[in-house]
């Protein structure tokens, strides 16, 4: 297990590495000056001048790759051209915001996928496994921006329960020093009213986030269930007389998750990514909102930044996914040994 | 180079061919499926023809008939200036049909040859390809596709590119993964010591056993680039206006709800017509075809 970890986590290292190599080159092949596209056309070539020294652009390219690999090391991603603060910051700002949001939405797709595959698999070619097939496909075709247009539409304007924008109504006064997750730093504080207002706030940008998930998963859920229930210890511990409850939830799911848990692995790394549109639809002040700023204003460091956490955070959960596949199942472990 | 004879299967009397068109007809899914696909590309291709207005297509103004809303004469309503969104959904859909053909016209090509170089010729060649395409699947995609045509300008050609820069590594690996599987089997062997060439090997004994699951892949991928292209549109960094994109539609419609919501509605549900379609049709392509992904 140990020589395991210790692989994987070379392995990440080398990720990232390769990653923010690749990000510097993209960043430099791209035909225009970042100086001038930061200014705009209306500067002087002075200007112009003066930034592109301070940005370190007329060095030459194994040094600014190397200011800025050691930049990295150490946590500067230099400063956003936008906020004129450093990039780090103004990302560490905005993270918790994305990072409560994509963590609700994970947790809103493991306890509804999970069961409802199982359940479709219990229950498999009755109207229960039809209607789950259909709701899941829906889940699976339907644009993040399509169905968030939608539940503003429907649940917001129309029933007016839930809010269409933004984190927590503006009347209320908090600021989450804690874990920046208002959901766990107003339940630290015992605000409960931050809390409910909260959880609101999060409903409608989390279902958008999560159905595509939630189709994916319930049906790899389904199919694994209905491959795992042919084996003979599903048989073996019926003859014993262990309740059907027990061997479908405990024994059976052990074995069958391994498949949803490495979709939802991937899953969760992409969400970060989707998090753009959704942020945008809803006025979520989170990390994406923050990158699509950025982009539109072309601020080059901001931008390299925010690609360079989401990428960091698509590694990191994919080895969390790894790890937890290990944990489950031990074939796994000696096949990832083996593997490339 | 199949073992099965491509002619005689004894117990039904029908050819290989013909016992897969059967599970597929069987498979209403995968008709619908089909009938949603086949109907968006003619709608795609005879546009002029089909379009009930086909002047909403341009940067047309037809001021006394906007925020109409659904009726007979315009099917989905009107948009801000009075362009008929029917019509201006038929052309987005000749706008995402193209840039899916050019996406994957690039993409799937030169990630199925890297897949299979890798595949065959194991060693450094597999090293090197294979890390840097799990370089390339770490970038998430979303976010680099849009700092790519953010930095390139927006418009159609550049989001081509930047999905084509990140699509290829699927392909990559699901033909890595096949061709791994391929080498220890007889043929490959047999045609080795037979003295055919690499090239020979390749393409002619590898490539058509991931011909099928390419397939598959290319017909659900369809699905996804037209997602992503829409999505980088409603962002407002794809396809930029008057061309009519679905994406685009859905970002301006949304400026008007609630009370003006088919102009958000009726192009987001044209997208979601779409991908449901390549998706049936993937789908019912693979239990056919009977190939893992």
């Amino acid at each position: 297990m140990f020589i395991y970890l210790f692989r994987r986590a070379l392995t990440l290292l080398l990720v990232l590495l390769g990653l923010a190599v690749l990000i510097f080159i993209i960043a430099r092949i791209v035909p225009g000056d970042p100086a001038r596209i930061a200014l705009g056309p209306m500067a002087t070539a002075e200007q112009v001048t003066e930034l592109q020294n301070e940005m370190g652009l007329n060095d030459s390219y194994p040094k600014q790759l190397w200011t800025y690999l050691s930049g990295l090391a150490q946590g500067d991603l230099g400063k956003s051209l936008l906020t004129s603060r450093p990039v780090m910051d103004d990302i560490r700002a905005a993270l918790p915001a994305t990072l409560e949001l994509v963590l609700f939405t994970i947790i809103l797709q493991i306890t509804v996928s999970i069961p409802l595959g199982v359940m479709a698999a219990v229950y498999r070619n009755t109207w229960v496994d039809n209607v789950l097939r259909v709701v899941s496909l829906i889940g699976v075709v339907t644009p993040g921006f399509v169905l968030a247009i939608m539940l503003q539409l429907v649940a917001a304007y129309y029933l007016g329960f839930f809010p269409i924008t933004g984190r927590l109504d503006g009347g209320i006064d908090f600021s989450a020093d804690v874990t920046g997750l208002l959901l766990i730093d107003g339940t630290l504080a015992g605000r409960f009213d931050v809390v409910t207002d909260a959880a609101r706030h999060l409903f409608l940008p989390s279902i958008a986030l999560a159905a595509a998930g939630i189709g994916q998963v319930m049906r790899i859920t389904r199919t694994a269930m209905i491959e795992v229930a042919s084996r003979d210890f599903v048989e073996a511990s019926r003859a014993y007389g262990i309740p059907e409850r027990v061997v479908t939830c405990r024994y059976m799911l052990r074995v069958a998750s391994v498949a949803p848990l490495t979709i939802l692995g991937l899953e969760f790394a992409s969400l970060i990514g989707n998090a753009f549109i959704v942020e945008f639809v809803f006025s979520w002040p989170g990390i994406a909102s923050y990158g699509v700023r950025t982009i539109l204003q072309k601020d080059l460091n901001a931008v390299i930044g925010v690609v360079l956490v989401s990428g960091v955070f698509f590694v990191v959960a994919n080895l969390a996914i790894d790890i937890l596949l290990g944990v489950l199942d031990p074939r796994h472990r000696l096949r990832a040994g083996r593997d490339t | 180079m199949s073992v099965i004879d491509d002619h005689e299967t004894p117990d039904h009397g029908m050819t290989a061919r013909q016992m897969a068109f059967f599970r597929f007809r069987r498979n209403p899914l995968a008709v619908i499926g089909a009938l949603i696909v086949l109907s968006v590309v003619i709608m795609a291709v005879f546009a002029p023809w089909i379009a009930p207005s086909p002047e909403s297509a341009g940067s047309f103004v037809n001021f006394r008939n906007r925020h109409a809303p659904p009726s007979w004469d315009n099917l989905m309503g009107t948009d801000n200036v009075g362009r008929d969104v029917f019509s201006r959904v038929i052309y987005g859909y000749r706008v995402s049909l193209g840039l899916v053909v050019g996406v994957l016209g690039v993409a799937v090509p030169f990630g199925v040859i890297l897949g299979l170089v890798a595949g065959y010729f194991g060693g450094w060649t597999e090293t090197i390809v294979m890390r840097f395409t799990d370089i390339m699947l770490a970038l998430p995609p979303l976010a680099m596709a849009l700092a790519i045509t953010a930095v390139l300008s927006p418009n159609l050609v550049n989001a081509m590119i930047a999905i084509t820069l990140l699509w290829w590594t699927w392909h990559t690996r699901l033909i890595y993964r096949i061709v791994k599987g391929q080498m220890n089997e007889d043929y490959v062997e047999a045609a080795r010591v037979a003295g055919a060439s690499h090239m020979h090997i390749l393409f002619r004994e590898l490539l058509p056993n991931c011909i099928s699951a390419v397939a598959v892949k290319v017909s659900l991928d369809a699905g996804f680039v037209i997602l992503f292209g829409a999505s980088l549109s409603f962002l407002g960094l794809g396809i930029q206006p008057p061309t009519p994109d679905l994406g685009t539609m859905v970002a301006t419609g949304s400026e008007y709800l609630p009370e003006m919501w088919w102009q958000a509605i009726m192009p987001g549900l044209a997208i979601l017509y779409a991908i449901l379609g390549f998706n049936l049709l993937g789908d019912g392509l693979r239990d056919m075809l009977d190939v893992e992904l």
